[in-house]
């Protein structure tokens, strides 16, 4: 998030779009209710399902699955024309906005409604509640991101923010929420492909010196390496050989599971630590049993990036160990000792290592965490990013066409599936589904499906059915609700026993290598 | 010294400066005078429902209720009045005498003790005392008040308790009618399921039109359990787990990325309940279902207790030193047999950032790979 949580009630207008807040991210859900409700925020919601947070709406807006770069290249259409952009933050802060101007000129409110099927006019009216908003704060999860044009969405987003001078004020930017507890903080851990800590390129010569020289090492590794939607179908092919997984649970919650399962299957070898015999641990050659949070001492950094403490509260089971001991011992056996006496000390380390985490000390979030950038340890931290200037300078403006979801509905395939989560439970289940009171509350998978879908499909409330998709099939539950729009089904993928994912479409976004999980094709058939 | 600006309140013979809007009950939490509320919730507005905190106003014939009252410049105020203690008596004894609070605050000497006392574990189903002995707000200032509710005869329970869902015991007889919870509900987690519903002596907190929580709009956050004063609403699991017999572990919540503050409460190596950690960001003492019920997985029998090798299909029990051996092994062969961007590591958006940077640093500089993923996309 480029602002904090406590921000978004400070905010005159809300965008949330792609974000099933009330479920996914309750506490913070609560925030925007409150702003709505008692501090006269007027929100808007883009979402092709009827989420809760639609009932505190000044507007809601119901895009056809995958349309999101029209919509918002169609409110920017009409901010520009009727003049209501923020002409000093463009010029002062900004840079290629007749690049943008010229793509938006043909994103008319009527040709937006011919793509997404909002209406011009609730185009019309958003693009001005939003643009006449003193501070107006977009909020966006999944929904934008997990499509073939992820990327492009989440520009636009920026584009829509920037074009009326929403960033870098209170109550105003763009936020990403993250879904996963310590997502932000696997990222500027380095956990990924391309960089080191705190985002710095593996491809920069310099970067690699100094961590070379940090670690007492030579000949890192120069090319950007895979992401996980690049190993799977590598191992498919025989070009990975070997996996080392932590605390993950691909064989759920990557898209595609039938051609993931034989992918992971054609491994050589493969590692899995975890706290529970995952569907992915049953299939490896070694299990690694790691302590759980309430077991280890460490710390998260949240979708605010305020890096906040996790401590010990009892001694993990059996013979577990924390994941970092795991590693390290791995590590030493390799050559290369690790040799780390707790987690403080890794995280002193990360200090020297992370310009970004410099000035966070364990002493320092003993009582309240801190949001990075926080180079000094004299640095009070930075809630709002992009005050003075964008990291890179001035704020680029990408002129952005739509693009349709990679597949389509036709004959064969009528309907639109797209997947979420529900309130009860969290990603693959592993932990949810093994507390009694959730799984009494949300005790199996379903699919939702409008009435009047229903009808045309001769399809009974409650009753099972077998949904497919050109990668597979499950049998599920069918619940009619007016949540989903007509055309369209909606199924939970927590459930391992009836994986949402064996029908998702693996097709990547190019630059993220995102998959498409909230758009595919599929059909259904009469009791299972 | 005083400028003509500045607005001054007397409160207890000293003179206060005060800002525009602050209630009476703001400038003495502000200046550690102890007003005791009941009702009163942070972040809500206050009703004076409860009558705890009121006090007395020089020239007002009444008490006044200092949590709704606004502060004003010349204001005499008495915080401990004789006037003030014998209406917060009469208050704190008409609460204690509405239901089942069979704590010690009873006059022992009581003829009908045991006849109350019978009654109540019948209606509890347990030998017990009230759940929320010796963390009841109602309690402590029965204590401190020395005020015991004998002087009632007992009332009649009305409304009998309601299980019917894993999480949470409303039990009616206990309920002061605070209206805490409701607060908590509409004006903090704006879930506006729960509400005071019939009057007068059938007075009661309802939700919807009086169903169970669990066919109502209740979606079981949990913040009413948190902020109720009494033993109205409690944890099912921790129904008579006794506040001191725990010790509290202030953490991080390990489900989304909100990152609420929590507090564990640790009874003989196992969690025993959750509860938001208070007056600290982001989450200010509240939570989500996940965050504050949804800990079961911890102590699961279904946890990974060991290494495990599979050998043949199976697999079978290993010590650390065998495990970490052949994984080191197989990882070098593969390594030096393939090249090292045959290897791939998916570390974990679940894990702490300190077992990210091990793995990060194991996956570059051991492997010398880049091949580091997790699963931010997913």
């Amino acid at each position: 998030m480029t602002n904090t949580i406590g921000d978004v009630e400070e905010a005159d207008v809300i965008l949330v779009t792609g974000s099933n807040t009330t479920e996914n991210h309750p506490v913070l859900s609560a925030f925007v209710k409150r702003a709505v409700k008692f501090k006269n925020a007027k929100m808007i919601v883009v979402d092709p399902r009827q989420i809760k947070l639609t009932k505190f709406a000044e507007q809601w807006l119901r895009p056809n699955l995958g349309t999101d770069v029209a919509w918002i290249n169609g409110l920017m259409h009409v901010i520009i024309s009727e003049n209501l952009h923020n002409k000093e933050f463009i010029e002062k802060r900004t840079t290629d906005f007749e690049k943008l101007k010229s793509m938006v000129e043909k994103f008319t409110p009527d040709y937006v409604e011919k793509i997404t099927g909002i209406p011009a006019q609730q185009i019309i009216d958003a693009a001005r509640l939003y643009a006449k908003a003193k501070a107006g704060a977009i909020l966006y999860c999944m929904g934008i991101t997990q499509h073939t044009t992820g990327t492009d969405n989440v520009k636009s987003l920026a584009n829509l923010a920037m074009l009326c001078g929403n960033l870098g004020i209170a109550g105003g930017g763009v936020n990403p929420l993250r879904g996963q507890n310590n997502v932000q903080g696997a990222c500027d851990m380095g956990g990924l492909p391309n960089v080191f800590t705190a985002y710095q390129p593996v491809t920069d010569e310099a970067a690699r010196k100094r961590m070379e020289d940090a670690w007492g090492v030579t000949g890192l590794s120069e090319k950007n390496g895979l992401t996980v939607t690049k190993m799977v179908p590598m191992a498919h092919d025989g070009e990975i050989k070997a996996m080392y997984i932590i605390g993950e649970n691909p064989l759920v919650s990557d898209p595609d599971l039938n051609h993931a399962e034989k992918s992971f299957g054609n491994l050589d070898f493969l590692v899995v630590q975890d706290i529970f015999m995952t569907e992915t641990a049953q299939i490896a050659d070694v299990i690694l049993p790691s302590a759980c949070f309430a077991e280890k001492e460490g710390t998260f950094s949240n979708t605010e990036r305020r890096v906040q403490r996790v401590r010990k509260a009892v001694e993990a089971p059996g013979a577990a160990w924390d994941d970092w001991k795991i590693t390290s011992e791995i590590a030493k056996r390799m050559g290369y000792p690790m040799a780390y006496k707790n987690a403080r000390e890794i995280f002193e380390e990360i200090m020297k290592v992370t310009p970004s985490y410099a000035g966070i000390t364990y002493d320092r979030i003993d009582r309240e965490g801190l949001h990075w950038p926080c180079p000094s340890q004299e640095h009070p931290g930075t809630p709002i990013l992009h005050t003075e200037q964008f990291t890179r300078g001035k704020g680029v403006f990408h002129a952005i066409d739509y693009i349709s979801p990679a597949e389509q509905v036709d004959e064969e395939y009528p309907l639109y599936l797209t997947t979420g989560r529900v309130l009860y439970h969290y990603h693959t289940g592993t932990m949810t589904r093994r507390t009694e009171g959730l799984n009494e509350r949300a005790p199996e998978s379903f699919v939702e499906i409008s009435a009047e879908d229903a009808k045309k499909f001769g399809i009974e409330d409650g009753s099972m059915i077998t949904v497919a998709s050109r990668r597979g099939e499950i049998k599920v539950r069918t619940k009619i609700s007016d949540m989903v729009d007509i055309g369209t089904v909606f199924i939970p993928f927590h459930y391992a026993e009836a994986a949402a994912n064996k029908l998702t479409n693996a097709a990547l976004d190019p630059v993220s290598n995102i998959p498409e999980y909230k758009v595919c094709a599929i059909k259904l058939s009469g009791t299972a | 010294m005083e400028n003509q600006n500045t607005i001054v309140i007397n409160i207890n013979g000293n003179r206060f400066n005060f800002v525009k809007g602050d209630t009476i009950l703001d400038v003495a939490r502000q200046n550690n005078i102890e007003i005791p509320t009941l009702c009163h919730l942070k972040g809500t507005l206050p009703t004076g429902n409860c009558r705890v905190c009121v006090v007395e106003i020089a020239g007002e014939q009444d008490l006044t209720i200092s949590c709704e009252t606004k502060a004003a410049a010349g204001m005499i105020v008495q915080t401990e009045s004789s006037r003030v203690v014998a209406s917060r008596k009469q208050t704190i004894k008409k609460m204690l005498s509405m239901g089942n609070h069979n704590c010690a605050v009873r006059a022992p000497h009581e003829e009908s003790w045991t006849q109350y006392q019978l009654k109540v574990q019948g209606e509890d189903n347990s030998p017990e005392l009230c759940p929320a002995w010796g963390d009841c707000r109602l309690q402590d200032l029965a204590y401190y008040y020395q005020v015991s509710g004998s002087d009632y005869s007992n009332v009649q329970t009305l409304y009998s308790m309601e299980m019917a869902n894993p999480f949470i015991i409303r039990d009616f007889s206990r309920c002061i009618l605070c209206g805490r919870c409701v607060k908590a509900c509409n004006e903090i987690q704006v879930n506006d399921a729960i509400e005071f519903g019939y009057d007068g002596d059938r007075k009661k907190i309802v939700a919807g039109d009086d169903k169970p929580l669990k066919d109502s709009d209740c979606v079981f956050c949990g913040e009413c359990v948190q902020v109720c004063p009494v033993g109205a609403l409690v944890p099912k699991d921790a129904r008579f787990d006794r506040q001191w017999e725990s010790k509290k572990v202030r953490s991080t919540c390990s489900y989304c990325g909100v990152g609420c503050q929590i507090d564990f409460h640790v009874k003989n190596n196992r969690i025993i309940k959750i509860t938001g950690a208070e007056d600290t960001a982001p989450n200010d003492g509240s939570l989500c279902v996940k965050g504050r019920f949804g800990f079961n997985f911890v102590h699961s029998q279904d946890r990974l207790t060991t290494p495990l090798i599979k050998e043949n299909g199976k697999f079978r029990e290993a010590s650390w030193d065998e495990a970490l051996d052949l994984t080191s092994k197989r990882l070098s062969e593969i390594k030096d047999q393939y090249g090292a961007d045959t290897i791939g590591v998916l570390t974990s958006a679940r894990v702490t950032n300190e077992d990210n940077y091990a793995a990060m640093k194991f996956t570059r500089a051991v492997l010398k790979t880049n091949n580091i993923d997790h699963c931010a996309r997913l």
